[in-house]
């Protein structure tokens, strides 16, 4: 941390629970957990595929493979950008005011993370696909034959779809930072006479710097792993490493290459973390001292009111709008068959009542209350390890020792790891064990919090950084053992913090899908497996219950935000 | 703190590697893909006929699960493989993962089912990937239906059709084949160039194609003709949400219209169980079995003592002639065929 003070301080970020000079200690534990969950079976998959290598210099595809980076690297930027673009004013709104229906829109906003793609692409074709509502409504009112929305199959498409998933990481990410900001700062700023934009410019913005770099980084990562966007809104003309990664393998069993693309993939991962994170770092946040009352401010001023205005038409169409259309059509009759022009249409419950009912006695029937309930203990899992090892990380992060510089970006790794290549990893190393079937309960929640473990670390780093040293050495003055400075110090400004990482953490288990296809297990399949098994046979009934199936997921998820939001609100 | 974590560490390290000892009867592991369906009374039958207990093992999509057994070859993680198709059939007899199992049931089963002269993967459902339509659209603008792969490119069907990109689509990769067979390697490419000048739409998935673009289904889409399977109508009778006297699809099933996947089952090299392995096999293709498919997955039985639903009957029709390309052939061209087809399809 440079630019603040020395000496005592750096004897007191190496405080907890007296673990000084011991910070290889504190990376032992999530470096094991990763290095046997994570590296193991990655290095035995690549292994495998290159001992096999058939694959020469001359004969690699250099150009499908280059123009398929670039294509992967373009798209990333560009939806990372547009993320920001509209994350970080809406972060800007949650962080620094308070107003009606705020904690709504920002728990509905996180929703779309726990969504399988193809539930996704299910409501943005409700909303602009061909015979989506928007469309029709347009083609009413101005009398068109053709609709005039037709951006499904596009690269517009792609960056709707990141913009919908990832907003969430830099309004959550950011805005938590944002509200521990001291407010005086600012203040000052404008009793010296800057201007708002100018003080929020110069004096908000910078230090920000870490957060938005943070949540930046998860998004891009995200955008550049991205797959299932890319196949269902993208189409088929587009292709990036993890497509071309899943068609290498699977379709075509080419393991040389699809190692090869997967070590292109890590390495792009590796040296982005590597650039964003020791550029320098940001500096800390100075954290407000806790008041007893809020320090948001109610919106005012016509300018603000004109803010809040727009800012929420954006959030709702953007991120709320295509949830809608998923919730209204589980409980719309849109029926296959049509007399003359007519389709039956109408209110229905039906898809509901047909998901406790085994029609068809299958021997993997399961009520979708259990699939709910498996849901719910894998991603508690999930959560609680990414939870641990992520804060175990976080605080090894903060002894600044020289051997942060090669963990920091390893545990960025697992973001940057194609879901295909570490489901064999894991098939090849876990499943050839004897009975490991009656441990792939266990492997889930794993795999699931190793997906959530980059994110966890870079929600809590900005926040754990950003504890004043003095705050700490004052509880300590007035005769706090290293525990209780711990637990009344660090603990009320970190807990902020770890609330919206186990959130998402929570959310990234109760959506994956990638890995889990590779581990589960049919008497205990998890919800977005149960969606996909309806959706793989045709017949209105099917897609119905799907529909009505993703809607009970966003019901569960957003039950489990609205809990976690209060205790935060509550705690602080 | 740090120790009891540790211990916990090697406590759980030590259970996965050692792994539960398990009590009880014999478990018979069947590795499968994720769309394995089955009646979960004829499973508990076998079951306490043999005293054994069934752990079905869904591993992905087809290629997905293949690949996972051939991976995991040296120890096998099943007893038995079931769902590998004609696409894939090349790929795990050269990676040499079934023992031979000449089961006696293979003479009710027509020799058009029985690729693998060598029985290592026996034949156990068949499916057609044809063109389905919808019925009303084609009522009602007054247009009849196209009868050959050759209609398609006439203007009258113009951006009509959609189908699945065969690079990551089981149908899309059918129907891809069905071409070929119909126009020859050297042929295929320019009957696609001249579907894609007549406005044909491409999608990556069958969900995609069916319940988004295709006008016949849920969707509403704007495209009245879909590339999936012929079980396809049967399917949106019996999961209508009202009750429906008549399929609001039909199937093309002209010459070389369709093309016919086949699904094999086979024992995997190294199984513990061979005898129960084996037994499995025939369960897989005795009557019970066989006439449980139709409604479970959508397919229908290759044992041809085995009756139909009237469902089937009534709903699905049946190409007289479907295409068909030797799996060999598929293993040995199918990269070279996808690029070529992206080539002039998508760029």
């Amino acid at each position: 941390m440079p630019g603040s003070c020395s000496g005592g301080k750096q004897f007191w970020n190496k405080g907890l629970f007296g673990l000084r000079k011991s910070s290889w200690l504190l990376w032992l534990i999530p470096l094991l957990f990763l290095g046997f969950f994570f590296l193991y079976p990655l290095t035995a998959i690549f292994g495998l595929a290159l001992r096999t290598n058939e694959l020469g210099w001359t004969s690699f595809p250099w150009q499908r493979v280059g123009s398929i980076l670039g294509f992967t690297i373009f798209q990333a930027v560009l939806s990372t950008l547009l993320t920001v673009l509209v994350g970080l004013p809406a972060a800007f709104l949650f962080g620094r005011y308070d107003f009606k229906g705020k904690n709504l829109i920002r728990l509905l906003s996180t929703l779309p993370f726990i969504l399988p793609t193809v539930v996704v692409a299910a409501g943005f074709n409700a909303i602009i696909g061909p015979n989506g509502l928007l469309n029709l409504l347009l083609m009413q009112i101005w009398h068109l034959d053709q609709p005039p929305i037709q951006i499904l199959n596009t690269l517009a498409a792609i960056l709707l779809a990141h913009v919908f998933y990832n907003t969430a990481v830099v309004i959550r990410t950011v805005g938590s930072s944002l509200e521990q900001l001291d407010p005086r700062l600012e203040q000052a700023s404008r009793t010296l006479g800057a201007s708002p934009w100018r003080s929020f410019w110069e004096v908000t913005l910078p230090l920000l710097r870490n957060s938005l770099a943070s949540a930046a980084l998860v998004v891009f990562l995200f955008d550049f792993t991205s797959f299932g966007v890319i196949l269902l809104m993208g189409g088929p003309q587009f292709a990036t490493l993890e497509v071309e990664i899943y068609y290498q393998t699977m379709q075509l069993l080419n393991l040389p290459l699809a190692a090869w693309l997967s070590i292109i993939q890590l390495g792009c991962t590796l040296i982005l973390t590597v650039i964003i994170l020791h550029r320098g770092g940001g500096l800390p946040i100075p954290v407000a001292p806790r008041l007893s009352h809020s320090t948001n401010r109610q919106i005012q001023s016509w300018k603000e009111r004109l803010f809040l205005v727009m800012m929420m038409v954006l959030l709702i169409a953007l991120l709320v709008m295509p949830l809608v259309a998923l919730v209204l059509r589980s409980l719309t009759k849109l029926d296959a068959v049509r007399s003359g022009n007519n389709t039956i249409f109408g209110f229905t419950l039906q898809y509901y009542r047909e998901l406790f009912i085994n029609r068809q006695q299958s021997l993997f029937y399961v009520p979708p209350v259990e699939a709910l309930r498996n849901s719910f203990f894998y991603a508690l899992a999930a959560s609680g390890l990414a939870l641990f090892f992520g804060s175990l990380a976080t605080y090894a992060l903060l002894q600044k020792s020289r051997w942060n510089k090669f963990f920091d970006p390893l545990i960025m790794l697992p973001m940057g790891t194609s879901a295909v290549t570490l489901g064999l990893g894991f098939i090849i190393v876990f499943a050839t064990l004897p009975n490991a079937r009656d441990f792939y309960p266990v492997l889930i929640p794993i795999a699931h919090s190793l997906v959530a473990l980059p994110f966890v670390v870079r929600v809590l780093q900005p926040a754990l950084a950003s504890i004043p040293s003095s705050l700490k050495q004052v509880a300590a003055t007035l005769g706090a053992s290293p525990w209780q400075v711990w637990f009344s110090v660090e603990l009320p400004i970190a807990s902020r913090a770890a609330a919206v990482a186990g959130l998402f953490a929570f959310t990234i288990s109760l959506g994956e899908f990638g890995a889990t296809a590779f581990l589960s297990r049919p008497d205990i399949p998890t919800l977005p497996v149960a969606i996909f098994r309806f959706l793989s046979q045709p017949g209105s009934l099917n897609y119905g219950q799907a529909l009505a199936m993703a809607t009970i997921l966003m019901a569960l998820c957003a039950s489990v935000m609205l809990v976690i939001d209060r205790i935060n609100t509550i705690n602080s | 703190m740090i120790k009891k974590i540790m211990n916990s560490m090697v406590l759980l390290g030590f259970i996965l590697l050692i792994g539960c000892t398990k009590s009880g009867p014999t478990q018979l592991n069947v590795m499968t893909h994720d769309s394995f369906a089955v009646s979960e009374a004829i499973i508990k039958e076998f079951e306490q006929a043999n005293d054994v207990k069934v752990n079905i093992i869904m591993s992905g999509d087809t290629g997905s699960a293949l690949n996972q057994a051939i991976l995991t070859k040296a120890s096998p993680i099943a007893d038995v493989f079931y769902g590998v198709d004609n696409t894939f059939l090349s790929r795990a007899l050269s990676a040499d993962i079934f023992d031979t199992y000449s089961s006696p049931i293979l003479k009710d089963i027509p020799d058009q089912f029985q690729l693998d002269k060598s029985t290592r993967a026996l034949p156990v459902d068949y499916g057609d990937v044809c063109i389905n339509y919808d019925k009303a659209y084609f009522t009602e603008k007054k247009l009849t239906v196209p009868q050959t792969l050759d209609d398609l490119i006439k203007p009258e069907y113009r951006g009509l059709l959609v189908v699945e990109n065969p690079a990551v689509s089981s149908p899309g990769l059918a129907f891809l084949l069905a071409t070929i067979a119909n126009y020859g390697p050297e042929g295929y490419l320019n009957y696609w160039q001249q579907l894609r000048a007549n406005n044909l739409v491409v999608v990556n998935d069958w969900n995609t194609a069916y319940y988004t673009n295709f006008s016949g289904s849920t969707g509403k889409g704007l495209q009245p003709l879909v590339v999936s399977y012929n079980t396809d109508p049967a399917a949106e009778v019996i999961f209508a949400s009202e009750k429906l006297n008549e399929a609001p699809t039909a199937t093309l099933v002209g010459p070389d219209m369709c093309f016919r996947q086949i699904e094999f089952v086979g024992i995997l090299k190294g199984t513990h169980h061979l005898a129960l392995a084996k037994k499995f096999v025939d369960f897989m293709l005795s009557r019970t079995f066989q006439e449980d498919i139709p409604l479970k997955m959508f397919v229908y039985p290759v044992n041809s003592s085995a009756s139909l639903p009237a469902e089937f009957i009534k709903f699905v029709q049946n190409p007289e002639k479907p295409a068909s390309i030797a799996p060999e052939k598929i293993a040995a061209n199918l990269d070279a065929w996808i690029m070529q087809w992206r080539k002039t399809v998508l760029e």
